[in-house]
């Protein structure tokens, strides 16, 4: 850590963990409601839980990339953060305004939050991933305007890197696109389909380019390879993003009154969306190999391989699984889409996130480079229980959406949707075990940041 | 990647690429606005189906179920759910027999307390998105 106010970045990555930890426990709730319908009803109705642990997904992956934009920016700009009080202030309104929002789930009938938060005023609520009072959305865009610009302001002042440029156009879409959840007309065909300019542009498109540039920063700290190297591999692949992924959101508009031209549009380019997560998997593996020093924090490296291999899986893979209009007429809205979605954000944001804390949290803490040996161990482990229980959520659920497609929507008989879920009931009970798993490991992932405190940091000798 | 091909080069593909399929992008949307006035059945909204809207979307039904695929996946897709009960009052007498404290061990719409004017205007709603061209999805009845 070169600059004194880069620190702000550990109060982000504190509460992102513990948001973290809280969509863990709803996903539990979800998944037990799956196999026993009753569960916590009427206190918890499904749905309130589903937005719990969706919204919280979404607000401690933002919290994740502005902790990894104070971090990084800095440092590639080198310069103090512009103004790091304003970066503390946002901080505590973005916490204070999520956890008003969550509790507002939880405490209220939603249909009264409505009411409460005056949604009739601009009706933007109820719609999935957009759950948020109008008023919370507000504070998002304030909040994220007082971002960019802190943000925005330091690398002005200091040195222009591409990886800075690069975040700082993928933050600035992620702000822009989500202008569009306000948007809310009465005809339903026109709400999805702009909806989607919020949805699929930030995690198919923009967001992509926040991970593009994080990857691209933690390899060259922790490779030393050449940085003309990295920033022309990171060019090259979010090029490809773009290039496929804008015209690619044509695969959500196959079935929701939007022309049919889109069922070639959509498949031809979405085809392509796992080419650049290829790509990623293969340049973070060649920067690894060509390193010109072995960085002692060998947990961080993991966490960066493991992202490219796992978002080049869930994005990439399970996304093509489904993409192409004549697959998709029979998987749409199954537990297909579900599947890839969990392994998608894992392997896509949460990876890349931790990967970040992993690199700069010791430093953060008063180390020099890393963690011991000890804490570098366990949080190994907890990679690799999180991870292969994600795989593992993402196979069960794959099951379950084959079968699903199967006895509802292709057999001779197509049996209806209550009946179908009783039937494929042991892939949800297998799923729900697993999710125990995942829940060991985050507790484990956790554990790591306080074993070892008082043991030396691993060296690359000790590490090896 | 071979030494001839530069940095500068795949800073051009980066901004000429995303300035060109982005205003594909843009070119596709007009063209899809202009082919909406025949397939999405705006003809029907009226002010009960946009208050039917409004309670769809003040109760958070789109949290367990589908509408023409989006959504969750915990109970049945509703796109097709006016075909599938054949009438506005069977979707009505669905929602407002809910009971109270659920079915147990099983999964159970809750009771939303709706008025019959709200009920009215849900289940008008649904009817207006049944009459949405989706290109034959779903494949089944049972969506």
């Amino acid at each position: 850590m070169k600059y004194e106010s880069q620190k702000v970045a550990k109060l982000y990555f504190t509460a992102a963990i513990g948001l973290f930890v809280g969509q863990i426990l709803f996903g539990l709730i979800l998944g037990a409601q799956y196999v026993m319908g009753d569960f916590l009803f009427p206190e918890i109705p499904f749905n309130v839980a589903r937005m719990v642990h969706t919204n919280l997904l979404i607000v401690w992956l933002l919290f994740g990339f502005m902790g990894a934009a104070y971090y990084l920016v800095p440092e590639e700009a080198e310069t103090e953060l512009f103004a790091p009080w304003l970066a503390k202030l946002m901080f505590w309104i973005f916490l204070a305004a999520g956890a008003a929002t969550i509790l507002g789930y939880l405490l209220v009938p939603y249909a009264t939050l409505a009411e409460l938060t005056m949604n009739d005023l601009l009706p933007t609520m109820g719609r999935e991933f957009l759950e948020q009072p109008t008023i919370t959305k507000i504070g998002i865009v304030i909040v994220a305007l007082a971002f960019l610009f802190n943000i925005g302001m330091t690398i002005l002042k200091g040195r222009k890197t591409v990886v800075n440029l690069v975040l700082l156009m993928g933050l600035t879409g992620l702000a822009v696109f989500f202008l569009f959840s306000f948007f809310n007309p009465v005809n339903l065909v026109m709400d999805k389909y702009y909806w989607w300019w919020v949805v699929h542009l930030w995690v198919e498109g923009v967001w992509e380019l926040i991970l593009g540039a994080i990857l691209a920063f933690i390899l060259i700290k922790t490779t030393g390879v050449d940085r003309e190297v990295i920033e022309k591999w990171l060019y090259i692949i979010i090029a490809m993003t773009l290039i496929t992924g804008i015209v690619g959101t044509g695969h959500h508009y196959y079935w929701i009154g939007t022309p049919e031209f889109w069922q070639w549009w959509g498949s031809i380019f979405s085809a392509m969306e796992p080419i650049p997560f290829f790509m990623m998997t293969v340049y973070a593996f060649n920067m690894v190999n060509k390193r010109r020093r072995n960085h002692p924090n060998k947990a961080a490296v993991l966490w960066a391989l493991g992202t490219a291999v796992m978002a080049f899986l869930g994005a990439g893979v399970w996304g093509f699984l489904h993409t192409l209009a004549p697959v998709n007429y029979y998987t749409h809205g199954t537990q297909i889409t579900a599947a890839h979605g969990h392994m998608a954000f894992y392997g896509a944001y949460v990876m890349i996130v931790l990967a970040m804390i992993s690199y700069s949290m010791p430093m953060m803490r008063g180390r020099e480079a890393c963690n011991s040996a000890r804490a570098q161990s366990m949080e190994m482990w907890s990679f690799w229980l999180m991870t292969i229980s994600i795989v593992f959520i993402t196979l069960f659920l794959t099951g379950a959406g084959i079968l699903q497609v199967y006895l509802q929507r292709f057999s001779d008989n197509p049996m209806p949707f209550m009946v179908v879920q009783d039937k494929i009931a042991l892939f949800y009970w297998l799923r729900e075990i697993t999710g125990f798993v995942f829940l060991l490991g985050l507790g484990l992932y956790i554990a790591s940041f306080f074993v070892g405190k008082n043991e030396p940091e691993a060296t690359v000798e000790l590490a090896k | 990647m071979a030494q001839a091909f530069t940095k500068a080069m795949a800073r051009n593909i980066f901004y000429g690429g995303t300035v060109f399929f982005f205003l594909l992008f843009l070119a596709l949307t007009f063209q899809t606005h202009s082919a909406w006035p025949d397939r999405d059945n705006r003809q029907a909204i009226n002010d009960t189906v946009a208050l039917g809207k409004k309670v769809w979307e003040d109760n958070d039904c789109i949290g367990c179920h589908t509408l023409l695929g989006e959504g969750a996946y915990f109970a049945p897709e509703l796109g097709n759910v006016y075909k599938r009960f054949g009438s506005t009052d069977a979707i009505k007498a669905f929602i407002s027999s809910r009971p109270k404290e659920g079915i147990p061990g099983r999964r159970s719409m809750p009771q939303f307390n709706l008025s019959d004017e709200e009920l009215t205007a849900i289940a008008e709603f649904l009817k207006y998105v049944s009459g949405i061209n989706t290109a034959n999805w779903p494949p089944t009845n049972q969506g």
